[in-house]
């Protein structure tokens, strides 16, 4: 068939207004997940970026409404399924790490009991054995001293701390063919943020898994992704490989966006 | 972070200037709103003599500020006073009332727990649907019906109409001995002494008084239960939950209620404190023979000890509920306990 792992196709939808009348957001979405490659979702806040991935899920926000489309996980359309089915997708095939990590982990229970939880619903097995896979994720996240950490909330973890907490969870604990990751280093300090995107290269390199990275930062996008989707307000602009879009930028916005992205750098 | 024994005992420690606090007020409110109780104790045709010699032994012979002075020293010696009413220490007529009301309490407020929760989760669940609607109705009325009149309802229903229930008399039927006095819970000292055939009359006349509680301790509950529930559906860290696979039940029950009891148990404090301290008009209604119908009485018969001893005892009351409210919540929320 095709070597593409996910196939999004002719997205569209709006949100539901109080009086009950529809404005679209999404307008045609097209684009392709290649299997074992990194792709890049790049645009800026507000084009939709985010609302695709958390539909693949089926995530996203309940005043979303779809008009039309498909999106075919291994050729089988995931907006066909019901409930039950989607959850056999969930964690096991696709799984999400998102922007905020520590609003992502719930406060009341500890990181270690978090991520056990997940290993026994994906897994099965008992507490015990659970919650050793989730320190051993932690410690392979580089999180010092995971057995500690384990015990710990998600308040006592700094930002960098959680999000790799919330990447042993999604690739490690769950162990999908498809990470998708929303805006995953927005939010922290520059030093940081490299080391949590040489940890997600590295993972999905040894995992072999499919990333789909939606993400503003362009920077980002050259060092670690073979093929880019540029969107902007609700349509796909531009498809290709990293190096013809950083390169060879075909539409305007893209060319918009890749100059704004060098200015800033040079500032 | 201080130690726990610490905090408690600090806690605890403010009931004294709660108390301070509303025993005064109690002590002139009550001197200035109920005049003189002298004319209630004496006969109509009572010499001034009498009268004198009345308000003397009722302590109401000195002037206000003195009477004042005497009624706290004698409560730094922990004494509360006699009552007029009963003659006897309000200590003891405080003690021997406390169970009835603290047992009825218990088995409403358990109720109204046991069905509020549940129905607040139903409603956040189904947010914007028939059961959402059904469930804010019926908390909504609820919460604007009083209390006694849901009561009275009750006993014309049951009692009057349908005769499933007895009549609003008290905590036994009439002419039925209490067992023994061991922890004054009638549904512990009746089993306690072996008669199961007492438990199951004691267990029949608590049922509409309990109901009453439950149905208005529920209602708002339940509103708050599912608000909170509400707002944390909608968190990030739900979206989590169900991004890695969880079942809806786990989402529901395991990750969003523990974060949405904070503001529940706050609630349960408040409605616990109420409850406790005697359900003033539901307690008449049922004749129950409880701390909120010595406190009605005590205020009908001027009888000033005895209300302010019911005040005091009122006021250690919410100290304590919302001493284990807060120990709750370092129990439910790791961020408070750091």
């Amino acid at each position: 068939m095709s070597d593409a792992l996910l196939e999004i196709e002719d997205y569209s939808g709006g949100f539901v207004g109080e009086t009950g009348e529809l404005a679209p957001v999404l307008h045609g979405v097209s684009y392709r997940l290649k299997t074992g490659v990194m792709t890049a979702v790049v645009g800026e806040s507000g084009s939709g970026k985010s609302l695709v991935a958390l539909s693949v899920l089926g995530i996203q926000p309940p005043a979303f409404e779809r008009t039309g489309g498909r999106m075919l996980f291994r050729g089988v359309d995931l907006f066909g399924l019901d409930e039950r089915a989607m959850r056999r997708v969930r964690g096991a095939e696709i799984s999400m790490v998102f922007q905020d990590a520590r609003a992502a982990l719930n406060p009341v229970f500890t990181v270690g009991r978090q991520l056990a939880d997940v290993w026994q619903l994906q897994h099965g097995g008992g507490r015990r054995a659970a919650m050793r896979q989730a320190i051993e994720a932690l410690g392979r996240v580089s999180i010092p001293e995971p057995e500690r950490r384990a015990r710990q909330y998600p308040h006592e973890f700094s930002g960098g701390m959680a999000q790799r907490a919330m990447i042993a969870m999604a690739s490690l604990i769950c162990r999908p063919s498809l990470l998708i990751l929303d805006e995953p280093t927005t939010g922290l300090d520059v030093t940081i943020q490299s080391d949590i995107m040489e940890l997600i290269v590295e993972l999905s390199h040894t995992r072999g898994l499919t990333t789909c990275l939606i993400t503003h930062d362009l920077g980002v996008v050259a060092e670690t992704c073979q093929e880019v989707v540029v969107m902007n307000a609700g349509r796909v602009v531009e498809t290709g490989s990293a190096e013809a879009i950083f390169t060879r930028p075909a539409d305007g916005y893209t060319q918009r966006l890749l100059s704004a992205s060098q200015l800033v750098e040079a500032a | 972070m201080p130690p726990l024994g610490k905090m408690i005992l600090r806690r605890l420690l403010w009931v004294f200037p709660v108390a301070f606090g509303v025993v005064t007020m109690t002590f002139f409110m009550a001197r200035v709103l109920n005049g003189d109780p002298t004319e209630l104790y004496a006969p109509p045709e009572a010499t001034d003599a009498l009268r004198a010699e009345i308000r003397a032994r009722l302590g109401l012979a000195d002037p206000l500020p003195m009477q004042f002075v005497n009624y706290i020293s004698a409560l730094l010696r922990f004494d509360l006073g006699i009552s007029f009413t009963t003659g006897q220490n309000v200590a003891a007529d405080l003690w021997d009332r406390l169970p009835a009301t603290l047992e009825l309490g218990m088995v409403g407020l358990s109720l109204g727990i046991a069905v509020g929760i549940p129905l607040g989760v139903l409603a956040a669940v189904h947010r914007e649907r028939w059961p959402d609607f059904l469930v804010r109705g019926t908390t909504l009325s609820g919460m604007a019906l009083p209390q006694f009149w849901v009561g009275l309802v009750l006993i014309s229903i049951f009692f009057v109409d349908l005769r499933w229930l007895p009549g609003p008399v008290g905590r036994l039927p009439i002419g039925i001995a209490l067992p023994p006095k061991i922890t004054g819970f009638l549904l512990v000292d009746t089993l306690l002494a072996g008669r199961p055939d007492l438990w199951w009359l004691a267990v029949k006349q608590i049922t509409l008084p309990a109901l009453t509680l439950g149905f208005s301790s529920a209602a708002p509950i339940a509103r708050v239960t599912r608000s909170a529930m509400a707002e944390a559906m909608q968190s990030d860290y739900i979206r989590t939950a169900i991004a890695m696979g969880h079942s809806p039940r786990v989402v529901w029950f395991r990750y969003s209620l523990r974060n949405a009891l904070l503001p529940v148990v706050t609630l349960i404090g408040g409605v616990a404190g109420h409850i406790f301290a005697g359900a003033v008009l539901l307690e008449s209604i049922f004749a129950w023979p409880g701390l909120g119908q010595y406190a009605l009485q005590a205020i009908e018969r001027s009888d000033f000890a005895a209300l302010q001893g019911f005040v005091i005892y009122a006021s250690l009351l919410y100290v304590l509920a919302f001493l284990l409210v807060d120990l709750l919540y370092m129990f439910i929320d790791p961020r408070i306990r750091s």
